[in-house]
């Protein structure tokens, strides 16, 4: 038999004799280290299929602006870049406030956990709001694709500048708005599911459930979090910066 | 005919006091379980009533298909039976069927572990599978739905106004619960090994559960995003998949199969994983070129990704994409291949007998074998043209999914149903029905391998009365086929009462789970077993088994 | 024991601290500013692999670090590196169809 084995077991069992075990570790779990990284790769296979949900709407993304790269390029000019760029930036800052959260929780520092997670949310739903002024403008605008679509805006540009489409290539621009839509929607999906998720979080956390060395819960959240960040990071250049005119 | 069977003196044996069965009383107990053996059983009995579903269809199929005038049910309806028949089998039976029944009850046993990683994960994919069956027989009563299991746009999202966004919903769900049991089962095989239990010590079992849960992992969500843009194409009418708004129904033809091409390797695994099991306790011999196993698993569970659009060639590819795919899909059968000569060199020079789930096993040596080779005819270009989307196709699918897959799910619920319910099912009986499904199965899936070479076009209703005579011998079989089916429903239910009492190990197996009671505690093992044998290591079991006193109760 | 496996790499109890967040936030940050400052240069055919190009850099930033990805076992990174092969195969694999459709039929 394995020396190393045999330690283990019997450490194991002097633990579980001194009422080392944690209210926390499932009973199917020999101990809390395997237990932490089972949930925590978990989790990464969790990411792994949410990566590969998104790529179907990569690949349709990338095969119709290939088509109709025109098309894509005067619609995705109407996209605000400031709003776009300030999206961005407050995905980042709240990735920011998430690793943060999670240093916190690894130093059992509630105020500072809490404080992180407050932030996040709040980050979050600044991205969210700042969205949902960007949805109202496409509806204003009429580039919501469907019965509320118009080609105006591509076939008599209003600023001078910009390329006058063709009518049949201006329908085009629909595909692009449909991915828009499509896209971010999901993104924003997981965004509340998310947010939802850090409410309960905070909640729990004021109850010091995170911060007497169980960060399991907190890292592995954290994960999700940067991965529909790192969504973002991809969407906003595919989308909103196909291909910008000179001081647009 | 000599057997390995040993069980134990049925004068004084009795079923052990305490099993997962008996741990605890009451439906909540069952519906909130968390305990992998309760959520076996719990699909167990799913599946089998969703089998039954399909397998009515089927039936329904068939009768049609007696005559060549369209004289049963309309065409509409014709088209609803086989869609329904398809999506049923698929997604509710086949995928499901080893992983979420075998795999959940002896996987976590295999590996040395007390449960799953995450049992109330585990719970929750019954659950969706539930709710996703659900949604498919709502569709089914709302008025069916007649796309073909494919969901072929543009077909399916502007020319049929049936429940599409219903069963597609159902498919979506049955794809997640697909997914969760997945993750659970490569967290569990990375992680939650006992010690001594090394990669290469595991049943072949597990290797071939993980490489169908990796498949399931990464190939299930881009199906479930293309029925998402379906459901949005049908409500919205937005162009995606709609040539008139600059739309390209092939890109949802390439998003489907990206899964459902490996969605058929998620299939076969387990049940290659099944007959590895089998094939070696039958033969009193360790599986042949272990190692080689091991890999193929993981080789065709890999290369299964890149062979989708095989399942195009005829709908509009470039000529290059589909030369590239055909030169692909015949390097994805070079794995399988290894399996089958390495079952067979297993075979060679074991001491073979001849119980229920090696009969099934060699039905399955038989007929897979015939259905990849029909495969590979079909993954080269040329013949493809004229044999896709002919009966050829239909035979080709039915031998590997029904002659195999299913072959090796009954093989693998006749060879651990001992252990999941401690009684042993009628020997006689069930060797009957294994012969009679496997007569079956020929008379009514041969022909259709010749109807195909002929001419006759899948899912079509009527045809050319040249053809009946061929057809109505597939019909026939597929009423005997249906008997071999029905029995083992049975005799397996008459077993849990009056069956005799197994043991622990009644096929003298070697594997973690065969060294535990029969049913098993629910935590499996009172003591965290410690693993210094290699896996079918039968001198071990033997010595084992000489120096044991074996009291039952 | 005999050799390393996959899981005896198990993830040192490496805590990243405030300074490297600090320092890959204002990493983010700027490379933000960098793709959309460069999305107004005309770079041509060059455009799409700049502005994918610098997405990628800061998606592997958020992974080595926010996701700690850096301090984590192999394992860890066996499954990030399969996740991204298999997106991989997907978008190659189908574009090959749609690209070579231009090609003519033989």
């Amino acid at each position: 038999m394995d020396s190393q084995t045999v330690a283990a077991r019997q450490e194991g069992e002097i633990a579980h004799h001194e009422g080392a075990h944690p209210h926390y570790l499932r009973h199917h779990f020999e101990t809390v280290e395997q237990q932490k990284e089972a949930v925590s790769f978990g989790m990464w296979l969790f990411l792994l299929t949410e990566i590969m949900f998104f790529g179907g709407l990569f690949m349709a993304y990338l095969l119709y602006r290939n088509w109709y790269y025109d098309a894509f390029v005067s619609a995705s000019n109407t996209l605000g870049i400031g709003l776009g760029t300030t999206n961005t930036a407050v995905l980042i800052i709240s990735s920011f406030t998430m690793a943060m959260g999670v240093y916190c929780a690894e130093m059992r520092n509630k105020r500072g956990l809490m404080l992180s997670l407050s932030a996040t949310i709040l980050l979050g739903l600044v991205f969210l709001g700042i969205k949902t002024i960007e949805y109202h403008d496409k509806y204003t605008e009429h580039h919501i694709p469907g019965a509320n679509f118009s080609i105006d805006d591509f076939v008599h540009p209003a600023d001078k500048r910009d390329v006058a489409l063709a009518p049949d290539v201006a329908q085009h621009a629909q595909i692009f708005f449909f991915l828009y839509f499509a896209m971010t929607g999901m993104h924003a999906l997981h965004m509340i599911i998310g947010i939802s998720i850090l409410f309960g979080l905070l909640y729990k956390a004021s109850k010091d459930a995170y911060t007497t060395g169980h960060t399991s819960i907190i890292d592995n959240f954290g994960l999700y979090w940067h991965f529909v960040d790192i969504v973002w990071i991809f969407l906003f250049p595919l989308l909103y910066l196909i291909s910008r005119h000179p001081l647009h | 005919m000599s057997t390995i069977v040993r069980l134990p003196n049925q004068q004084d044996a009795t079923l052990p006091k305490r099993s997962y069965l008996n741990s605890e009383y009451g439906l909540k107990s069952w519906l909130l379980t968390g305990d992998h053996k309760r959520i076996a059983i719990l699909y167990l009995i799913s599946i089998t009533f969703f089998f039954f579903l399909g397998g009515a269809f089927a039936g329904l199929i068939r009768l049609e298909l007696l005559t060549p005038l369209p004289d049963l049910v309309s065409s509409d309806t014709y088209n609803k039976l086989f869609t329904m028949h398809g999506i049923i089998m698929v997604f509710l039976f086949l995928v499901p069927s080893v992983p979420a029944t075998i795999g959940n009850f002896v996987l976590p046993i295999m590996v040395g572990a007390r449960d799953l990683a995450f049992p109330k994960i585990n719970l929750l994919s019954w659950y969706l599978y539930i709710v996703a069956g659900i949604f498919t027989v709502s569709a089914l009563v709302l008025g069916g739905v007649d796309t073909g299991w494919t969901f072929t746009t543009p077909l399916s999202t502007h020319y049929l106004n049936t429940h599409v966004i219903t069963a597609a919903m159902g498919v979506f769900i049955a794809g997640f619960s697909s997914i969760f049991t997945g993750l659970n089962f490569i967290v569990t095989t990375h992680r939650m090994r006992a010690p001594g239990m090394t990669w290469f010590r595991l049943p072949l079992f597990v290797w071939s559960h993980y490489a169908a849960s990796v498949l399931m992992v990464l190939g299930t969500p881009v199906l479930a995003i293309t029925l998402v843009l379906v459901a949005l194409e049908r409500a919205f009418g937005i162009g995606v998949f709609d040539p008139t708004k600059g739309g390209d129904p092939l890109l949802f033809q390439h998003l489907f199969w990206f899964y459902s091409h490996p969605a058929v390797y998620i299939m076969i695994l387990p049940g290659f994983g099944v007959i590895s099991e089998v094939i070696s306790t039958f033969s009193r011999k360790r599986v042949f070129g272990y190692t080689a196993v091991a890999f193929s698993s993981i080789a065709i569970a890999v290369f299964g990704f890149f062979v989708w659009a095989h399942h195009m060639f005829i709908m509009g590819v470039s000529n290059y994409s589909a030369l590239v795919f055909s030169l692909l899909t015949m390097l994805v059968a070079v794995p399988s291949a290894i399996k089958i000569f390495n079952w067979s060199a297993t075979l060679y020079k074991g001491s073979i007998t001849f119980e229920t789930p090696m009969l099934y096993a060699f039905g399955f040596m038989g007929l897979f074998t015939i259905g990849g080779l029909t495969g590979v005819f079909l993954g080269s270009l040329g013949m493809d043209i004229h044999l896709t989307e002919t009966y050829f196709i239909v035979a080709h699918f039915h031998f590997v999914m029904v002659g195999g897959m299913l072959m090796s799910y009954l093989a693998g619920v006749h060879f651990w149903w001992p252990k999941m319910t401690g009684r042993m099912y009628p020997e006689g009986l069930s060797k009957l029905a294994a012969v009679v499904t496997f007569i079956g199965f020929i008379l009514t899936f041969f022909p259709q391998f010749i109807l195909g070479y002929l001419g006759m076009p899948r899912r079509y209703h009527a045809y050319p009365p040249e053809f009946q005579v061929l057809n109505v011998l597939s019909t026939a079989g597929a009423s005997v086929l249906g008997i071999g089916y029905l029995l083992p429903m049975i005799y397996m239910t008459w077993s849990l009462k009056y069956g005799a009492i197994a043991g622990s190990n009644p096929w003298q197996a070697t594997g973690l789970e065969w060294q535990i009671q029969s049913p098993p505690p629910t935590e499996n093992f009172l003591e965290t077993p410690i693993v210094d044998y290699e896996a079918y290591d039968y001198e071990w079991l033997a010595n084992k088994t000489q120096h044991e006193v074996t009291t039952v109760g | 024991m005999s050799h390393p496996t996959l899981e005896d790499a198990h993830a040192e109890p490496h805590i990243v601290g405030p300074k490297v967040y600090g320092l890959i936030l204002l990493a983010l940050l700027c490379l933000t500013a960098l793709t959309t400052g460069i999305a107004f240069v005309n770079l041509g055919v060059f455009s799409p692999i700049v502005a994918i190009g610098i997405a990628v850099i800061k998606m592997t930033l958020v992974i080595l670090f926010f996701m700690h990805v850096k301090y984590s076992s192999r394992l860890v990174m066996l499954t990030v590196g399969a996740g991204f092969f298999t997106f991989i195969v997907l978008i190659t694999m189908t574009l090959s169809d749609y690209m070579s459709r231009a090609w003519g039929l033989w």
